[in-house]
């Protein structure tokens, strides 16, 4: 079926132009939520339309054929930026200042260099152009030898993986920094409450929030089992430590959000959390090490096993591990400190007026 | 009975496609945010259902069609509850429904 719709040209004509409109549209929506955004004032409302622009990126991501972005953006633009937002805008007040002033200068300055940016493209090479340097520089390398140099299916991981180790270090490492500053910035003092105390909390609110609690705790597992399908299934298929660590780390902060923040701190004790955001980096970087002491390149791991095929999956498993801890541990750990912060705030609100 | 399948997707689709409409002229044209709901939260989980269960005809192996039962299976419980957490919340922080007043009868 596949072959004959690629042999009749009138079909291949047809799919082009349907993608064309397709891309249109998601442009175009992507063009006004862009616009709403800046118009508005209403943070809550902003917050959710930067969800769907990050929903509507994933999707043309996904038109073009980048599944994995697709995937990444999905989790992390429409799923876990979103949710931080709102515990910040919680915290924050839900309006914009208005100001008063109208900053000429600065849309002035706004205007010049996006012109020159555009200017810019001018000289690029055509999109999709096969004459373009990305075609002929590295990639050729990686697509036509990742399966007899690695040996799995998802290019997009062994490049992410192996080929780009390096890059993908210096990434975790990004990530593992904004966890420490958000962690230094807004450090609270996990005060011990008694478990009396949370248990009684928790059911004078139970009848109220039966249904969503209930499902809730049925969701969560199988979202535990999806995050950890995606870290490993990602040498088949789309996915790997990044999103994994996501929706790990989304399942945690849902049952925070629905049986409350203490009850979750109880099941997953913030120590353990912080120490993990660390162990991930420093399992990523040990690989690297025990490759440079058996002889090879950073992070080369065709020398971790005998078989340089072996070594390449077991390199990639580690390193896909140590993104995936750090990950997930550093989104739980900016959702605890913002929210810690917000009940300790309700906390004095209350003492102050009773 | 290929063209049986065909039909009766198509059917499908169509149905859940114009229930999606449905739902987007009533979170414009419908009055209050409890009204509003109701027309996301139906025509969410209908239309989409209906629209899966389109998918589901025609798919070409047995891997696809678990992943749309699943997927089915998951927005049956969460577009439900997601509503309900919505309008929980609505009523919770004093949004009160828009009534019918006694003086004002029709429309």
């Amino acid at each position: 079926m596949d072959s004959l719709r690629f042999c009749n040209p009138k079909t291949i004509k047809e799919d082009n132009a349907i993608e064309l409109l397709i891309d249109i549209v998601l442009l175009s929506f992507l063009v006004c939520i862009a616009f709403a955004i800046v118009r508005m004032k209403d943070l809550f409302a902003v917050i959710m339309l930067a969800g769907m622009y990050g929903l509507l990126s994933a999707s043309f991501f996904v038109t073009m054929d980048a599944v994995d972005v697709a995937f990444t953006e999905a989790s992390v633009g429409a799923g876990i930026s979103t949710l931080l937002m709102l515990t910040t805008i919680s915290m924050t007040g839900r309006y914009e200042n208005t100001t008063r002033h109208r900053p000429m200068l600065a849309l002035v300055v706004v205007f010049v260099t996006g012109s020159l940016l555009i200017y810019g493209t001018l000289d690029m090479p055509y999109f999709g152009s096969a004459q373009a340097p990305i075609q002929l520089h590295v990639a050729p390398h990686y697509i036509n030898n990742s399966m007899s140099e690695i040996g799995i299916p998802n290019i997009v991981t062994s490049a992410l993986a192996s080929y780009r180790g390096f890059d993908t270090f210096g990434e975790v490492v990004v990530i593992f920094t904004a966890g420490v500053a958000v962690w230094a910035l807004l450090m609270v003092n996990v005060q011990r409450r008694k478990n009396t105390e949370i248990d009684d909390a928790n059911n004078s609110t139970h009848e109220q929030h039966f249904i969503v609690r209930f499902v809730a705790k049925m969701l969560i597992p199988f979202i535990l089992l999806f995050a950890l399908y995606v870290q490993f299934h990602g040498d088949y298929g789309p996915g790997g430590g990044f999103q994994a660590g996501v929706i790990f780390a989304a399942a945690i902060i849902l049952y925070s959000m629905v049986f409350g923040l203490n009850t979750a701190r109880r099941v997953i004790s913030q120590p353990i959390v912080q120490l993990l955001t660390a162990a991930g980096v420093l399992l990523y970087g040990s690989v690297g090490i025990v490759s440079l002491l058996s002889g090879g390149n950073f992070l080369d791991y065709n020398v971790l096993s005998a078989d340089p095929i072996a070594g390449q999956h077991l390199g990639i498993l580690l390193i896909e591990l140590g993104v995936g801890c750090t990950v997930a541990s550093v989104m739980i750990l900016i959702y605890f400190n913002f929210s810690g912060r917000k009940n300790d705030r309700e906390l004095e609100e209350h003492k102050e007026t009773t | 009975m290929d063209i049986v399948i065909a039909v009766v997707s198509a059917i499908f689709l169509l149905l859940g496609g114009f229930l999606c409409v449905t739902g987007g002229v009533g979170i414009l044209r419908f009055p209050d945010f409890y009204t509003r709901i109701h027309a996301t939260g139906v025509t969410d989980t209908l239309g989409a259902g209906l629209i899966l269960i389109g998918l589901m005809l025609q798919v070409p192996d047995v891997l696809v069609l678990v992943k749309l039962v699943i997927i089915l299976l998951m927005t049956l419980f969460i577009n439900p509850v997601a509503t309900h957490a919505l309008a929980q919340a609505a009523l919770k922080s004093g949004l009160s429904p828009l009534l019918q007043s006694k003086n004002h009868k029709g429309g």
